[in-house]
């Protein structure tokens, strides 16, 4: 069947086997952020975007993206690498096999919420399973990363 | 120090987190034949036919290969990574007639695209001679069913191991006469201890793919910790000459032992040695929760002899450990189940007997803490309920008993505790998480109830006379070096902190150092990172390695200057006479070691080392217990660590961090079990429940470093430490909470609530 999306702001048809997940598609498509880390959509690491909203794009026929945008961390270059820094400066990227799923439902929060709370942080993020960091790396990450957009030159960096 | 002890961040950091392309099954080829394994249905059987005429009819299968398939020179080998001789028995075939476990590989499919390899998996048409299988360690030794009967089985090191009695291994080793002192002791506590088959779960799961090169060899690039042993284990299953086997590590998705068993690579060898053509294996994660390599399921018998003055004089332990169909990693787990946590104690004797059995379950292996754990839960469980027994503290009663620095180590191989803060540890611990103020359990307004438990760990660093560290490093363009190491870099970040201790000594910024690795044919040897080696050793080799190369650039500098190399000075940036008569910045040396030089900047240092040093760690749990349902919930977790000088004081806290999450779950969700025909149930995440945000509460880490004078800057290991404390002072909580001991891990909310509805009751 063809298969008509916009990917990373880029619109595309393809010829695709009905059955293809999304996240086999992507990943086809040169996507290698996407990570697949189990079959049963307990990981998180293969969120992705569609019309910016994360879902698990190993529980969706790349199909369901007919006519709609899907995002991968490809597709987010600047606004990864701005709270990407301050992962790294926790050193709690690790392995980083998870960092992608883990990113995009991160920048997913805090977009639809510019300041959340420590329980709001690790009630959106419970999804996205990390086996190396203890969880509290990332967490002190994204913690100086708000402090840091809502200081004087994050906000103007904006 | 400039650069070590500082916390930069990992020199991949942002290609990570920006999800760049950099593991294995983003750089395989996109021609690579999709290699799936048959697997056993059955926990034990031997394969009496099988037809694969219908599978090979399918247009994009290339091959089917069975145990009649094999190269004639295949031999027995281990999938464990270890130095040859390897201690793990040589008890695999890639594929073999008999069955051993349910998942054991049958046949090995290759075929143009996933579609075709699943319908040619349907296809392949087995008869079996299904076998009663033998499923309980406890009975194993010496049982009437014999998992490994065949005659080509071979034990490569005496590790009292006997495949027609399903021992894997047996071990004893003592230090003075346990019985007369137990006989002495006004206690003895006879404890027994269960703990499971833990899984690794790094995200990434095992996965390999192969390609043939310009000289017509076999070229193996996947997630592994252990590149130059996988060289060796593939060469050998395959029967080829070792030279003819090249093996790479890109970036791996964490590690944690898993990738220390070559659980992946030996399928898509062989299937490109025989085709020529490019192939690749990625589990699933079904494969990888029921036929990888977990941690050795492990019963032990615990005896603790004290007087009612708190004086611990005594420890004897029997453990029976788990290898399930194959004995990897067996002998050398169990090691570590005695000596690591006997050896926190100063004792007048002890003993510790262990049996290593086979039986018809998923085959054990590596995972962090290689068998310590097991013990320091069965230890630190005894030693806290002794402290209950005494009515005293459980920080009183190891502060009277605990090892310190200088002290001779009987059960720990006769070394010396040449560093150790683990008193200030404890004491760290008791300040840092209010353990007077707050006391052992308290009722909270919610009808919970709030409880700590301690517990304390060490670890060693390195294999000693038999890990080799390895570290190249050479002069680069404009005065940038590069550094080569053999050591697999999964996530940990020892690329970053082995570049620190080269710019530490080359005092260059960590920019101008490159880190290349591993690939085996341009590496220097090193034994992998496993054993907890890395930063020991490695960082011994990379230390030597920029010592040697800053000595042969003032050599440089003196021929061209033309005076003696005592002469010159060099301070990282250039190399000047003491007179001020000439200078040369390392741009110009690196110019000029290109142009008519016969001084080589460029080198090699191997490292051994005589000693383990351990690392020591104390941890405190406070957990919430709802008695109602049973339910535990960690609210804090406070870890003192002494690991030596930390190289990287980020990394090593969030290698902590990562370790007590772990621990946690093998604590309180974490959990294999089996069908009575053999299967595993907990075979995906969903069942399986590993650690999510939600369920670790608060970690706060800290460090009491000593300082280890065999390591370089100071520095002993963290990696694989950090995994113990949390069974023994989770299960110590939920006791002084519910009055009720817990001697297996994991304590399951039936258990937690059974002993306090008991308690209610009384």
């Amino acid at each position: 069947m063809e298969l008509t999306l916009t990917l990373n702001g880029k619109k595309m048809s393809r010829l695709i086997e009905p059955g293809i997940l999304l996240l086999d598609f992507l990943r086809s498509e040169g996507c290698y952020s996407v990570k697949r880390g189990c079959e049963t959509s307990n990981c998180g690491l293969c969120t992705v975007f569609l019309d910016d909203v994360p879902v698990l794009s190993c529980s969706l026929l790349a199909a369901r993206a007919q006519g709609r945008r899907v995002t991968t961390l490809e597709g987010l270059r600047q606004e990864a690498e701005e709270l990407a820094a301050f992962i790294a400066a926790q050193g709690a990227e690790q392995c980083g096999f998870c960092n992608p799923g883990f990113m995009m439902n991160a920048i997913a929060l805090l977009r639809e919420k510019a300041e959340p709370s420590v329980d709001e942080i690790r009630d959106y993020l419970a999804g996205n399973l990390c086996r190396c960091s203890g969880y509290e790396g990332q967490l002190r990450g994204i913690l100086a990363f708000i402090e840091w957009r809502k200081s004087e030159k994050g906000g103007a960096a904006r | 120090m400039k650069i070590v002890n500082t916390s930069v961040p990992k020199k991949d950091a942002l290609q990570l987190l920006t999800g760049q392309p950099v593991y294995t099954d983003d750089l395989a080829p996109k021609d690579c034949l999709i290699v799936r394994l048959l697997r056993s249905p059955y926990a034990s059987a031997i394969v009496k036919s099988v037809n694969k005429k219908a599978a090979l009819l399918i247009p994009d299968i290339e091959a089917v290969y069975t145990w009649e398939d094999l190269p004639a020179d295949a031999k027995r080998f281990t999938l464990a990574g270890q130095t040859y001789p390897e201690p793990s028995p040589h008890d695999h075939l890639i594929l073999d007639r008999r069955l051993r476990y349910v998942g054991d590989p049958v046949a090995i499919v290759a075929g143009r695209n996933e579609a075709a390899v699943e319908k040619a998996l349907a296809l392949i048409k087995v008869e079996y001679e299904v076998l009663e299988p033998l499923l309980d360690p406890t009975v194993a030794k010496d049982n009437k069913i014999i998992v490994h009967p065949e005659d080509d089985w071979e034990a490569l090191c005496p590790v009292g191991a006997d495949n027609k009695r399903n021992l894997c291994a047996h071990a004893e080793s003592n230090a003075g006469d346990i019985e007369a002192t137990l006989a002495d002791c006004d206690i003895v506590l006879d404890r027994t201890y269960h703990t499971k088959a833990v899984q690794q779960c790094m995200m990434e799961t095992y996965r390999t793919f192969c390609t043939i090169d310009t000289y017509g060899r076999l070229v193996i690039t996947g997630a592994t910790q252990v590149p130059f042993h996988v060289r060796r284990i593939v060469a050998l299953a395959l029967g080829i000459p070792k030279s003819k086997v090249r093996v790479i590590k890109p970036r791996i998705g964490g590690g944690f032992g898993a990738k220390q068993t070559c659980v992946s690579e030996v399928y898509p060898a062989l299937v490109t040695w025989l085709t020529k053509k490019p192939s690749k294996i990625v589990f699933s994660r079904y494969e990888c929760m029921t036929a990888s390599s977990p941690r050795h399921e492990t019963h032990m018998r615990v005896r603790l002899g004290a007087m009612k003055d708190g004086r611990i004089r005594g420890i004897d332990m029997y453990a029976v450990s788990n290898t399930g169909a194959y004995g990897d990693h067996g002998p050398t787990t169990v090691d570590l189940t005695g000596h690591k946590p006997i050896t926190l104690y100063r004792t007048e004797s002890y003993r510790f007997v262990a049996d290593v059995v086979y039986t018809n379950n998923m085959p054990a292996g590596a995972y962090r803490g290689y068998g310590a754990p097991q013990g320091m839960f069965a230890v630190e469980s005894a030693v806290n309920e002794l402290a209950a027994l005494l009515g005293m503290d459980a920080f009183l009663l190891r502060e009277k008993n605990i090892i310190h620095e200088g002290d001779y180590l009987p059960s720990y191989y006769g070394e010396t505790n040449t560093s150790c803060a683990l008193d200030r540890c404890l004491a760290r611990a008791k300040e840092l998480s209010g353990w007077e103020e707050k006391g052992l359990c308290r009722k909270l307004q919610n009808g919970k109830v709030r409880a700590l438990g301690m517990a304390m760990a060490m670890q060693g660093s390195a294999i000693p006379y038999l890990d080799v560290g390895g570290a190249t490093l050479r002069l680069g363009d404009e005065g940038t070096y590069n550094l080569l190491i053999g050591a697999s870099d999964m996530g940990t970040g020892c690329d970053t902190i082995l570049a620190q201790i080269a710019a530490e000594v080359l005092e260059c910024d960590l920019d101008a150092v490159s880190v290349f690795g591993v690939d085996t044919d341009a590496s220097p040897y090193d034994s992998g990172s496993y054993a907890s080696s890395t930063t020991y050793l490695t960082g011994q080799a990379v230390y030597q390695a920029a010592a040697e190369l800053r000595r042969r650039l003032t050599l440089l500098a003196a021929k061209l200057l033309k005076c003696e190399a005592d002469e010159i000075i060099f301070d990282g940036k250039k190399a000047a006479k003491i007179d001020g008569s000439g200078a040369l910045t390392l741009a110009e040396l690196a110019v000029a070691s290109q142009a008519g030089n016969d001084v080589a900047l460029d080198v090699t240092a191997s490292t051994k080392s005589t000693a383990s040093p351990p690392p020591f760690m104390v941890g405190v749990a406070e957990v919430d217990i709802d008695t109602e349902t049973g339910e535990v919930r960690p609210v804090h977790y406070y870890g003192v660590v002494d690991c030596g000088t930390c190289i990287n004081p980020n990394l090593a806290k969030v290698q902590t961090e990562g370790g007590i999450v772990q621990g946690i779950g093998m604590a309180l969700s974490e959990n294999v079990t089996y069908a009575p025909d053999g299967r595993v149930y907990e075979n995906s995440l969903m069942q399986y429940k590993i650690p999510s945000r939600l369920d670790n509460g608060r970690l706060t880490v800290v460090f009491e470093p000593s300082y280890e004078k065999s390591g370089p800057f100071g520095a002993k290991s963290i990696g694989e430490l950090v995994i113990n404390t949390p069974g023994p002072a989770i299960a110590a909580a939920i006791a002084n909470a519910v009055g009720a001991r817990f001697y297996e891990l994991p304590v399951t909310p039936e258990q937690v609530a059974m002993a306090a509805a008991a308690r209610k009751k009384k």
